[in-house]
């Protein structure tokens, strides 16, 4: 036996454990009965049919006949430092206001690219601060806090 | 027919006044912004926008305006297909093909100038089609009750997993996890907090734009960066607009075919612009006298695609605006549109919102017309966004996202919430996993709940309700059809084919 078509296999495998994850956790709920369906009945047999799809998937991808395919190398440096300048984001944002986030959001986010220049980012961070005030906080007069909480009155 | 021109008429009044010319043109414009930028869709670009949609007192306005998104971005998609290679729009992956050889031979001018006229054509004709089959659809929803509605949504998703590239079971899947996702936030009849951990913000379910945002948005950024292309941009020798008599002669049946089978693939549920795209150049390959000219700058290879996937934009409102079901995702968003104004979708609308409803329709057409404008005439302006690097580009896109997130609720939870969906879409793009059928899926799992629940509590629990009922017996049989058709040997090779090529 041998795994031929890798990227078939691991999907099923995240079939199965999503599958099997949210048929566990609907047991907290009550099942109920098809002319009165509780709130776990549809998750549990969605949660079936997910599980089922994915080992369909997985014994499929095991076949002689099964394409031959590889997984595919995650570049961790583009992944990690655009979901951090996400995450930075919203930390940030309450306490710190919105010009604050927003300068931290381009400035770890741009490093993400391999055609990284520091000086072509401030001047995008300066451009895109002056839009995101106009658009909106004059505009749009969307609620956020703008400057840092220790600034403000 | 005369009840249609008075409709449209009314809708033409509505459309035409100042304020929804203006949203309309913002529409397009930005449609045509994102649709010549690679890595930024219509999709994430209506979530971005739906917070300040909150604004208008309007719902039309608003709507107007998100459509127009949807369809400049089929407009401005060609330009990057034809000038850079590279699809601005996933529907206009096709174009690349014979488009971009056009601009090698220094015929740019004439193939954006086609695909320009073909999509206005298309998009006058889908117009009307909308215009003369909603009504007729929207008189047979009211017989629906929810054993159809179940039975339509089944028919829909399975739609869905049929038109998805890729392998069915991954397809299948995936629309069985989005309504898994779906299923977040409090059961409506029982009032319990499902899947939300005592966390009171997933008691509310999560935010349609937050899944779509980080599945569309922030995985695909990430993707890009990893990919480090390079691109050749003839930005210099567009040549001249006007396309020859030869031209035009060889576009005028790929657009009105193109037309045709843009129309009907859009109404289907999952159809929308891509698949549209796809079938169309196919066909006139197969029709073709010459099919050896396809890839090597064929006219008709630019025309007919281009118009099939704006109609097919068109068309797919159909459903959206009669049933109330939405059957793309970029749909789903409109549906949210219209909730945020407290407007239930479904059939009633046309007779409850005539202006809405006849006013977005004949938007449509004034919209088009805007976009033949700013496309052919100023296509310069367009041609100069493209020398903006993606380094700049994507940044931006970000900050957009996150602030569109915060606006949902002017709460920083659904901007973290936008993470772990940026990682699953990432694990889905490396997986093969398409991820529309499962924004699909999430959109409708609570509806398809609730139907299958009143359908089976009026049944006394008895399945065979589905079956008894012709109309829903109907579409589970066409439902039951599209799946049986898909495990056809011969059938499944001509749809690799069909996809064939897109990677």
């Amino acid at each position: 036996m041998q795994i031929r078509n890798k990227r078939d296999f691991w999907s099923g495998v995240m079939f199965v454990a999503i599958g099997v994850l949210f048929i566990i956790l609907s047991r907290q709920y009550q099942l109920g009965t098809a002319a009165k369906m509780g709130p776990g009945y549809f998750p549990s047999v969605l949660g079936g049919i997910c599980t089922f799809l994915g080992l369909i998937l997985g014994w499929s991808s095991l076949g002689k006949r099964a394409q031959k395919t590889e997984l595919l190398g995650v570049g961790w440096r583009e992944l990690i430092l655009v979901l951090l300048a996400v995450i930075l984001f919203a930390a940030l944002l309450n306490y710190m206001g919105i010009v604050v986030a927003i300068t931290v959001l381009i400035l770890v986010s741009a490093v993400a690219s391999y055609e990284f220049n520091l000086r072509a980012t401030l001047i995008s961070v300066v451009i895109l601060l002056v839009m995101s005030y106009v658009v909106f906080v004059w505009g749009l007069e969307l609620q956020f806090p703008v400057w840092p909480k220790f600034m403000r009155s | 027919m005369e009840t249609l021109f008075s409709n449209l008429a009314l809708g033409f009044a509505t459309a035409a006044s100042g304020s929804n010319l203006l949203y309309c043109l913002i529409g397009v414009v930005l449609g045509t912004l994102i649709g010549v930028l690679p890595g930024i869709g219509p999709l994430a670009t209506i979530a971005m926008l739906l917070p300040a949609t909150y604004k208008m007192t309007d719902p039309t306005s608003a709507l107007i305006m998100l459509a127009g998104i949807y369809y400049g971005a089929q407009y401005g998609g060609s330009t990057t297909a034809i000038l850079v290679n590279l699809p601005g729009e996933s529907s206009s992956v096709v174009t690349t093909l014979d488009g971009y050889q056009m601009a090698r031979q220094g015929r740019a001018g004439a193939a954006l100038a086609i695909a320009a006229i073909g999509s206005f054509i298309a998009g006058t004709i889908a117009t009307f089609l909308l215009a003369a089959f909603a009504p007729p659809l929207a008189e047979l929803a009211f017989k629906f009750g929810p054993a159809e509605y179940f039975a339509l949504m089944v028919l829909g998703l399975i739609a869905a997993v049929v038109l998805a590239h890729g392998s069915v079971f991954k397809a299948l899947a995936m629309v069985i996890l989005g309504l898994l996702l779906g299923m977040i936030g409090t059961d409506v009849n029982s009032g319990v907090a499902r899947f939300s951990f005592e966390v009171p913000e997933l008691s509310d379910g999560i935010e349609f734009a937050v899944v779509a945002m980080g599945m569309f948005g922030f995985a695909e950024i990430i993707m890009n960066l990893e990919q480090r292309e390079n691109r050749e941009v003839f930005t210099n020798k567009v040549g001249r607009l006007m396309p020859t008599a030869d031209d035009l002669k060889r576009s005028i049946g790929p657009i009105l075919r193109g037309t045709t089978l843009g129309s009907i693939l859009g109404i289907l549920p999952g159809g929308g612009a891509v698949l549209a795209s796809f079938a169309t150049y196919a066909m006139e390959k197969k029709l073709s006298k010459t099919p050896e000219r396809f890839g090597k700058g064929a006219i008709e290879g630019v025309a007919g695609p281009e118009a099939a996937n704006n109609a097919g934009a068109q068309t797919s409102f159909i459903p959206m605006l009669t049933l109330g079901i939405p059957t793309t995702p970029v749909m789903a968003l409109m549906v949210a549109a219209m909730m945020i104004h407290n407007i239930q979708p479904g059939p009633q609308v046309m007779t409850s919102n005539p202006k809405l409803f006849w006013g977005l329709i004949a938007s449509m057409w004034v919209g088009n017309l805007m976009l033949v404008i700013l496309n052919l005439p100023m296509i310069g302006i367009w041609i100069k966004l493209l020398t903006v690097p993606y380094r700049v580009l994507y940044p931006a896109i970000l900050l957009f996202c996150c602030i569109g997130a915060y606006s949902l609720n002017n709460n920083v939870f659904d901007v973290f919430m936008t993470i772990p969906f940026a990682i699953l879409g990432y694990v889905f793009k490396k997986l093969d996993c398409e991820p529309a059928p499962l924004l699909l899926g999430f959109v409708l799992g609570k509806l398809m709940e609730e139907y299958l629940r009143r359908a089976m509590t009026i049944s006394r629990g008895d399945p065979m309700v589905f079956f008894t009922r012709p109309l829903s017996l109907g579409l589970l049989i066409a439902a039951a059809l599209l799946l049986a058709i898909v495990f056809l040997p011969a059938i499944s090779k001509k749809r690799e084919e069909a996809f064939a090529g897109e990677d």
